[in-house]
């Protein structure tokens, strides 16, 4: 436990050793992050990486055009259970994609500094997961083709969209964050797309990085303004976030389901959502720093900093199962009970349990230090909290949805092709999206890289 | 245009005690190049004046929060009264979701906005562009720009305190 880099610790133990090595300049800093993009010819295994990403992708536009040509009859939702794969893939892509701009603007007002070396692609998975979560209840409407009948327009038909309907808080919390997680990456960009114009040795590569980074020559009065911005707009980003997935837990707590109707949904939803992020945050750090032999930047203190917040995390997550099951069996409602007793004895118990595994009994691993320092150790719990949260997603669905008031309709779900493909083929879809991401800006944020190592190491 | 001096640095600390030099002798310089921020510079360039970014973001997030609440309570009340189960009209607890999320966001485009026009961005030539070697101000060297003096008595004064105070080349361009 000598190289923690968490601010409580530093109170405690004093100042921590510095997260970049001791004879990194700026340029360095430079030259590791930005010749990457700058040499086609280190790119060998990026091209075998998106090949079967970019056939994910046309199999997610297929499965998707399916859905809106056929009309969801293709997939398994059927009644009692209205809601499906697409609801749970919608709530657990979001979670992902919160969790991004949380850890990004959170890290950044806490003054945490390896926040420095995992924020721009913590960014980028934002931006990717909620555009994928954002189709998903486009494609679940029973008619997509009228969804911009959500926001307010002048229209012949003299209607308004119904402001009490979970469906239009969607519709603006998906639009706004969405929007908004877009400029606040951009702007943390601004500095690096000049770096990458004036290192650029084509006149194409030269003129493209110059035209977005919008003539950025790095006037101390114009980073000024920009980190005033950023900062301000970091401090919104918090409860923005928290507000988004708060909202996708109105979605079922606003309802009189047993199991959904309950006070905990918004904070556990948002809770959840950074578990889930952070694990996927995880598993990019560890493929970025091996793919692009970022070692001395992505180091294991960044890995044991993470470590940490998953097994808080997990503790939360945990509390609020069990709050969740005493306030079922303590309101004394027959219907919340059967719900819990269904949730443990009945047909989904199995993934119950699995969910129950990955989620709380697995990252209690983090406990000792030699798995918090493992990468390979890690990796396999992040993997088990994504599938647990999804496995959280679809339950919450399926046990409340299968097993309601009325015994006599009772049914279980049985998934359909479409929906295995509405499932795993998104996620080709994101990693198509993140290996263009990694191929055209900076995976590291140089100029916070280098103030960092100004911060840490002087002159 | 007007002419300047600029002096290069290849150390952030060397770049910022000669900031703060010229400052103190009350000749503060007129900008600073520099591959990352860093704030006491801002600060001590800005000499004291405020950025308006956090005001306009303040006014267009409750403004538009504003708006959005009374759109709301406009359709819901008065254009397109619907009883829904019984419930009253004017629901204005679930009315506040809608216009949180669409005020955050227009307080971050009007802040994105201010900064661009606060900085004069974008402005993609500019003569400071074609002095050599400036490109590695987005790198890893620091440049300062002094006003250019009447006479070149004064201007090799200038480059005299500029060279003592650490700046590696010095040569001439337009701000």
């Amino acid at each position: 436990m000598t190289s923690s880099v968490l601010a409580t610790d530093r109170i405690v133990r004093g100042p921590d050793p510095p997260l970049l090595p001791r004879d990194a300049t700026d340029a360095w800093i430079t030259e590791e992050v930005a010749d990457i993009l700058l040499e086609p010819r280190r790119w060998r295994l990026w091209w075998i990486a998106i090949a079967p990403a970019a056939i994910l992708s046309g199999l997610t536009f297929a499965a998707i055009g399916l859905v809106l040509s056929r009309g969801i009859g293709v997939l398994g939702n059927n009644t009692p259970v209205v809601w499906g794969f697409p609801i749970a893939n919608y709530v657990w892509w979001i979670g992902i994609g919160n969790a991004g701009t949380l850890i990004s603007a959170l890290l950044l007002l806490t003054r945490q500094p390896w926040r420095a070396a995992i924020n721009r692609f913590a960014e980028a998975m934002t931006l990717f997961a909620v555009s994928i979560a954002g189709l998903f209840p486009i494609i679940h409407l029973g008619r997509p083709q009228y969804f911009y009948w959500l926001a307010p327009y002048p229209n012949t038909m003299t209607l308004w969209p119904q402001w009490r309907s979970a469906l239009v808080w969607d519709f603006w919390a998906i639009v706004s964050y969405l929007l908004f997680s877009i400029i606040f990456w951009y702007t943390g960009l601004i500095p690096d797309l000049a770096t990458l114009r004036d290192r650029a040795k084509s006149r194409r590569a030269r003129r493209i990085y110059g035209a977005f980074a919008l003539g950025w020559r790095g006037s101390a009065h114009h980073w000024r303004r920009l980190d005033t911005f950023y900062l301000t707009a970091a401090a919104l980003a918090v409860p923005l976030v928290c507000s988004v997935h708060s909202i996708v837990g109105l979605d079922f707590a606003a309802s009189l389901m047993p199991g959904w109707q309950e006070t905990i949904f918004p904070p556990y939803f948002v809770v959840g959502a950074m578990y889930s992020g952070f694990a996927l945050v995880v598993i990019l750090v560890a493929l970025i720093r091996w793919g692009f032999g970022l070692q001395a930047m992505l180091t294991m203190k960044h890995f044991e900093a993470m470590a940490r917040i998953l097994l808080a995390s997990s503790l939360i997550m945990t509390l609020s199962y069990a709050s969740e099951w005493f306030s079922g069996w303590y309101g004394g409602h027959a219907a919340d009970r059967d719900e819990i007793a269904f949730s443990f004895t009945g047909a989904y118990s199995p993934l119950f349990l699995s969910q129950l595994f990955g989620n709380c009994l697995l990252p209690q691993a983090l406990w000792f230090p030699a798995v918090r320092r493992s990468q390979a150790a890690l990796i396999v719990i992040s993997l088990g909290i994504l599938v647990g949260m999804w496995f959280e997603r679809i339950l919450i669905i399926w046990n409340t949805l299968s097993h309601s008031f009325l015994p006599s309709m009772d049914h279980l779900f049985t998934p359909t092709l479409v929906d295995w493909a509405l499932l795993f083929a998104p996620l080709g879809f994101f990693t198509f999206l993140f290996l263009i991401f990694l191929r055209l800006v900076p995976a590291i944020s140089m100029h916070e890289m280098r103030r960092l190592r100004r911060e840490e190491l002087g002159s | 245009m007007t002419p300047v001096l600029v002096a290069e640095f290849d150390s952030a600390e060397r770049f910022v005690a000669a900031v703060k030099a010229f400052v103190d002798e009350g000749r503060p310089p007129l900008d600073g190049l520099m591959p990352f921020h860093i704030p006491e510079v801002g600060e001590m360039l800005a000499g004291g004046r405020r950025t308006s970014i956090r005001p306009i973001m303040a006014a267009a997030g409750f403004g538009m929060a504003a708006f959005g609440f009374a759109l709301q309570w406009f359709s819901a009340t008065i254009a397109y009264p619907i009883d829904s189960g019984g419930r009253p009209l004017n629901s204005w607890p679930v009315f506040l979701l809608a216009p949180f999320e669409v005020g955050v966001l227009a307080a971050a485009i009007a802040g994105f906005v201010a900064v661009l026009v606060g900085c004069g961005l974008p402005r993609l030539h500019h003569p400071l562009f074609a002095y050599p070697g400036v490109e590695r101000a987005t790198q890893d060297r620091f440049f300062l720009l002094m006003a250019g003096a009447a006479t070149d008595e004064a201007d090799e004064e200038t480059r005299k305190s500029l060279f003592a105070r650490g700046a590696i080349s010095i040569g001439a361009s337009e701000a």
